[in-house]
């Protein structure tokens, strides 16, 4: 059964189509790269898809249950992690407690006034950051870390709550090269092992084509093709919406 | 200009024993036109006093604060005077709420305070205790010493407008009542409580005079005096209307009004330049004579209660809390304004106050018509006094 | 009320709003452009009253007006270019604390040049008398005012989008750092814009020359009409402060024509609340940008180390043996210290950690107080009683005004505090029955074994300290971590399953609950309660209190608070310019230390390694 299943989803803001009747499934242990130009509405799919938008019509089904409408706090509750295009990581606070936060949250202990905050979940919040390669900054505070390592934070953060579905808003952007293909690499491994599965979007089309494995193309918030990453790269309507520009063949 | 005093008085009185502190705590900053002169007063009187020998043969000393113009930090202050300052007594305040606050502090520890100038009711009558007296005449005192001729005037329709705190409202209240004792068929057709010191005076105005009234009666002072003035001449709300207005003819509020005094209003004040008594001419020669300026109403109200206290001392023999108490009581001495007498009933002194009308000469405003009105003459039935009291 | 009335009632509240309007403008445009909450901008129109007095008796009234207004605009520009140009990188609030250590230095320089009475300027020649209006005299002089207001208006729209120097003005109100990254030259822009917003504070007070005496009160007054107007209006909206203006000055006009005048106290933050309630930005307002970036680069809020907990336990112990050396007024000091220490880290818990800036805090100081004074005066309970019980009515109110704040973020939230603050404060000054009006609640003390001066230190100690190192730990606590976390990210919080304003909504009514123990504390060290401890001059002082110590710092609060109290006490005693004294302290803190008191420790260190 696909953990995701997204159909016929539609947004308008004042009369224009930000997302038109958009579906697709993604199933336990796939990355599945969400790819299109500009404005082609990736970043509002990923909006309706977690609650931060409502959408105008269609079903967004999580295992099978509508998650529909619902703000993303509930949504994130049954099992979905996040990371966002411009990152969100709280500033002010240790990478270490960034963590610690999200697990505390999963744990419902958030409300309790009284424990040491500083005591608890370190240890599972260790084990997330050397996952995302992150132990070694786990005392600095997150204003001060480099774009990358924000990136790798957030997704350190995503999984706190053991995700059954990751949405990475452009996890690999202000990368170098070789830590792009680390980040996606540990992605997939971790998809393959907890049976996770992985919507991403992503301008570099090198990282797209290596690492996911199945594409979807939206143009105008409309899906224009859909499938195997060598399917998609071949098909016409995809090069035409990419007219013009090189990412397709970077 | 106060450590310059002070040093001045050390020096030349080096041969006294110990001196006798007085606690003085004031709004100076927050009600300047009047507690300026106040202060001049009390230091005029400070130095005639140790200028003849200090009291029971030592100096008096007064140590004066600032008390911010709130009860929280007037307590504090005054905490600061006893304890740190070893004051014998305290004296001062200027508005109700902290009089009241500072009277309530006396007792609980046990000192002596004389309220040179609240004018609330409350401090001598609801919320009296043993160690609070008060010099003034109160909110009460004031308003009746006006009822004669405003009852006199048989107005039917009167208007009300009064600064919104408890001067203000039991001005009113009082009026009100005496008032309707004096003429029951009268009226009140409306009444405007703007907040102290920001009066809306230009719709105020027009309200009043929406309403009608033959007669109005107010106790504005200060800013709010100054605009309504403004603005009731402009509007002619005063035209063909009796005015009557508490405090209004204290120099401290009339000066201000200059060219544009309302003339025949009925007020209390002080026409300093008026008045002939051997009593007042002493003391307007001594003021004018330090200070190379006319006194106000404040002047002598810091006047008489540094002598207040320094009678009370010799009454009393000692600086004895319990002693000078029992001293004050019943104490009968002279003021600039005639003899008073500290009553022993309610810890009200019976000064009194000048009744009289607005009028413009030189382009500035004086009172005519005047008489003196002896507060003893102007205090409720000891009966309604002593149902008030709780001790 | 006859028709003629309706007129000239609704003509009262045209000229006032002129006035109002000019100066609320001034402060929509420096606020718009150079994000600084300009609290002296009262001070600046106070000024302009003064000048105008003084200046009408050397080149008359008429020229008076343009001259003062001249003179302060002039002044405006010297404090943004000396002052606030090396304060636009600190954090916003430290921003509002120099302004408002302008606030005191301002006044007493009025003080000093033009003494303590109130001065009311002459007569417009040519307008001073009254004009007749369907038989009723109409000042002339208020028929100008009226003309005014439309007139500033239509002068600032022209210049804001005729010009280009108003085009990019409008361009920075709208976006700050895109203006800045098209290449305004943004010193000159802030400088002229802070001139300008000077100049109709100016022109705004001097033209109330024949119609309000300058006095040294006006300042505090006038700013806070002047927030309710453009925050009711809409930040950054010239015509919504137009029409906020207009709204205002009518309603209280007829409140005063219909016999509410008692109305008149509060009217202006009832509107406020209830725009801010059912229009969260104002009646002409759009929501603001979302800043973008990481908001504050504020340090991790450590929890206290060792050592630092040691020195914290040492001057505890120290203090506990205080009585046993003096029984002296030293006591009622430290008293009031604890109080305000315990009132400033219920703020700080608020307005740092969960980045709720409130400045109507003094409502539930004012709240615990009262409701310790009723409790023990009207209801006559015991004082243990009393105390115990009175925090909890002002966790309710914090509760009730709590659900409404969390709504909003940023200055609009901090407006709605202050108008809840206000209400709160004038249902207290009016009350008559429960609260004892103006006068207050008189005689509370403490239980007979609490009543010595020792005995009560201890008490405040004991329960001040508590009270204190629960709010600490509560900031370490999960609790804590996910307000800083809804503070640092609304986004992430809310995609990580916090429910942020709930939280917060519980961390206000907390921070109320424990100004409630310290109000409570405070009525019974004093004996009595009035309405002043819950005015907006507490709020401030809380906030400075706060400023003072370091809102960044945990520990700062008690020193920010412990200062405070101090320098106001030391200096209020033997000198007339105590206020600006304090000022000058603030500011020379703030430019020196503007991470607060608090963060002295860590400067010293990092030069000590140096």
């Amino acid at each position: 059964m696909s953990v995701l299943q997204v159909s016929g989803l539609s947004k308008s803001f004042g009369g224009v189509h930000a997302v038109r009747n958009v579906s697709f499934a993604v199933v336990a242990g796939e990355l599945l790269a969400m790819i299109g130009p500009n404005g082609a509405g990736k970043s509002t799919c990923f909006n309706l898809i977690n609650g931060q938008l409502t959408p105008d019509a269609g079903r967004v089904l999580l295992e099978g249950r509508s998650i529909t409408g619902l703000p993303p706090r509930a949504i994130w509750r049954l099992g979905v992690g996040r990371t966002f295009q411009v990152t969100a990581t709280f500033a002010s606070m240790t990478v270490r407690e960034n963590v610690q936060v999200a697990l505390l949250s999963h744990a419902r202990r958030l409300p309790s006034p009284f424990a040491q905050a500083p005591r608890l979940q370190v240890a599972q919040a260790d084990a997330l950051l050397a996952q995302a390669g992150m132990l070694d900054q786990a005392d600095r505070p997150a204003a001060v870390l480099a774009y990358g390592d924000l990136k790798r934070l957030e997704l350190a953060i995503a999984l706190a709550n053991r995700p059954r579905l990751l949405l990475m808003d452009e996890p690999t952007a202000g990368m170098a090269c070789g830590e792009r293909a680390a980040l996606m690499r540990l992605t997939a491994s971790l998809a393959r092992a907890s049976a996770i599965a992985v919507l991403f979007t992503e301008h570099d089309m090198d990282t797209v084509f290596t690492h996911a494995d199945r594409v979807i193309v939206l143009a105008g918030g409309e899906r224009i093709a859909e499938g195997a990453p060598a399917k998609v790269r071949a098909d016409p309507r995809v090069r035409e919406a990419y007219l013009g520009t090189e990412a397709l063949d970077a | 200009m106060r450590s310059l005093l002070l040093l001045a008085l050390l020096t030349a009185s080096s041969a006294f024993a110990q001196p006798i502190r007085i606690g003085e705590l004031n709004s100076y900053k927050v009600f300047p036109a009047f507690l300026e002169p106040y202060k001049k007063g009390m230091e005029l009187a400070v130095e005639e006093i140790n200028a003849a020998g200090g009291v029971l043969g030592r100096r008096l000393e007064l140590v004066t604060r600032d008390d911010g113009g709130t009860p929280g930090d007037a307590v504090r202050v005054a905490e600061e005077l006893i304890t740190r300052e070893k004051a014998h007594l305290l004296m001062g305040t200027f508005a109700s709420h902290v009089g009241l606050a500072v009277a309530n502090l006396a007792n609980q520890r046990k000192v002596l305070f004389v309220a040179s100038e609240p004018l609330t009711d409350k401090i001598v009558w609801e919320n009296g205790n043993r160690y609070t007296f008060r010099l003034r005449p109160s909110t009460y005192m004031q308003t009746a010493m006006l009822i004669p001729e405003a009852a006199k005037l048989k107005k039917k329709r009167w208007a009300i407008v009064y600064p919104n705190y408890e001067y203000g409202q039991s001005a009113t209240a009082s009026f009100k009542r005496l008032l309707k004792q004096a003429q029951p068929e009268v009226e009140f057709v409306a009444e405007q409580a703007p907040p102290l010191g920001k009066i809306d005076a230009g719709a105020v105005v027009q309200a009043l005079a929406d309403a009608r009234p033959e007669a109005i009666f107010s106790s504005l002072f200060a800013a709010d005096l100054q605009r309504f003035v403004r603005e009731g001449n402009t509007r002619g709300l005063f035209k063909g209307r009796a005015v009557f207005n508490l405090l209004a003819g204290e120099p401290e509020y009339l000066d201000t009004l200059k060219d544009e005094t309302p003339e025949g209003w009925w007020v209390t004040g002080y026409p300093w330049s008026e008045i002939r008594t051997p009593a007042h001419q002493k003391f307007l020669a001594a003021y004018q004579a330090r200070w190379k300026d006319y006194p106000r109403q404040g002047s002598v109200v810091g006047y008489a209660a540094v002598h207040s206290v320094a009678n009370a001392i010799r009454r009393a023999g000692s600086t004895d809390t319990e002693k000078m108490v029992e001293a004050l009581k019943g104490l009968e001495m002279p003021t600039p304004f005639g003899p008073i007498v500290w009553r022993a009933l309610d810890h009200q002194s019976t000064m009194g106050a000048y009744v009289g009308q607005l009028a413009r000469k030189g382009g500035r405003g004086v009172m005519v018509n005047w008489r003196f009105a002896d507060g003893a003459n102007f205090l409720p039935p000891f009966e309604e006094i002593r149902a008030l009291r709780k001790d | 009320m006859s028709a003629t009335s309706i007129l000239l009632q609704f003509l009262n509240g045209l000229a006032g709003a002129s006035a109002l309007f000019l100066v609320a403008a001034g402060l929509s445009l420096i606020f718009g452009v150079t994000r600084i909450v300009n609290f002296a901008h009262g001070s600046l129109v106070m000024l302009g009253m003064y000048l105008a007095v003084a200046l009408s008796e050397v080149v008359g009234f008429w020229w008076a007006l343009p001259c003062a207004a001249l003179a302060v605009a002039g002044l405006g520009a010297l404090i943004e270019s000396v002052l606030l140009r090396r304060l636009y990188r600190a954090p916003e609030l430290l921003q509002l604390l120099a302004t408002f250590a302008l606030v005191l230095i301002i006044r007493d320089y009025a003080l000093w040049q033009w003494g303590p009475e109130d001065l009311l300027g002459p007569r417009a020649p040519g307008m001073a008398g009254a004009v007749t209006i369907i038989g009723q005299p109409f000042p002339a002089y208020d028929l100008f005012l009226i003309a005014v207001g439309p007139a500033v208006l239509g002068a600032l729209w022209l210049l804001l989008t005729r010009t280009r120097w108003g085009t990019l003005v409008r361009a920075a109100t709208q976006d700050r750092e895109m203006a800045s990254a098209l290449g305004v030259n943004q010193r000159l822009q802030f400088t002229s814009v802070f001139a300008l917003g000077a100049l109709l504070a100016g022109l705004g007070g001097a033209l109330q020359l024949p119609r309000e005496p300058a006095t040294l009160k006006v300042d505090l007054a006038v700013v806070s009409d002047a927030f309710v107007v453009v925050v009711v209006g809409g930040l950054g909206s010239l015509p919504g402060a137009f029409v906020a203006a207009l709204l205002i000055a009518e309603v209280k006009a007829f409140c005063i024509a219909l016999g509410y005048s008692k109305l008149t106290l509060v009217v202006e933050f009832l509107i406020m609340a209830l725009v801010l309630v059912l229009r969260p930005w104002g009646l002409m307002g759009r929501m603001p940008a979302p800043a973008r970036g990481p908001a504050a680069l504020e340090p991790p809020l450590a929890a206290p180390s060792p050592r630092v907990l040691a020195g914290l336990c040492t001057l505890l112990a120290a203090l506990a043996l205080v009585p046993l050396a003096t029984t002296g007024f030293t006591l009622v000091l430290l008293t009031d210290m604890l109080v305000f220490a315990l009132f400033a880290v219920s703020l700080h818990f608020i307005s740092g950690p969960a980045g709720l800036h409130s400045f109507g805090h003094a409502a539930y100081f004012g709240l615990g107080a009262y409701g310790a004074g009723i409790l023990a005066l009207r209801i006559g309970a015991p004082m243990e009683l009393s105390l115990a019980t009175a925090p909890l009515l002002a966790g309710g109110g914090a509760l009730l005004f709590g659900w409404f704040c969390v709504r909003l973020s940023g200055i609009y939230l901090a407006m709605l505090t202050l108008a809840f603050a206000q209400i709160a404060w004038s249902v207290a000054f009016q009350w008559d029955a429960v609260t004892g009006g103006s006068n207050g609640l008189i005689g509370i003390w403490p239980a007979p074994w609490l009543a010595s001066k020792a005995a009560y230190f201890w008490l405040v100690l004991a329960l001040a300290c508590a009270a204190i190192a629960l709010l600490w730990r509560a900031l370490h606590s999960p609790f804590g971590y996910a307000l800083r976390a809804a503070r640092d990210s609304p986004l992430r919080a809310d995609a990580i399953g916090i429910d942020a304003r709930a939280l917060q909504w519980a961390a206000f009514t907390v921070a109320g609950l424990f100004a409630g123990i310290a109000g409570a504390l405070h009525a019974f060290s004093k004996g009595s309660i009035s309405p002043e401890s819950m005015a907006v001059a507490r709020s401030v002082d809380g906030l400075v209190m706060v400023l003072l110590g370091g809102i960044q710092t945990l520990t700062g609060p008690l020193w920010g608070a412990a200062l405070f109290t101090w320098l106001q006490d030391a200096l209020a005693r033997g000198f007339d310019y105590w206020r600006a004294a304090i000022g000058c302290v603030i500011l020379a803190l703030v430019l020196a230390l503007p991470g607060g008191l608090g963060s002295l420790g860590g400067l010293l260190k990092r030069q000590g390694r140096a």
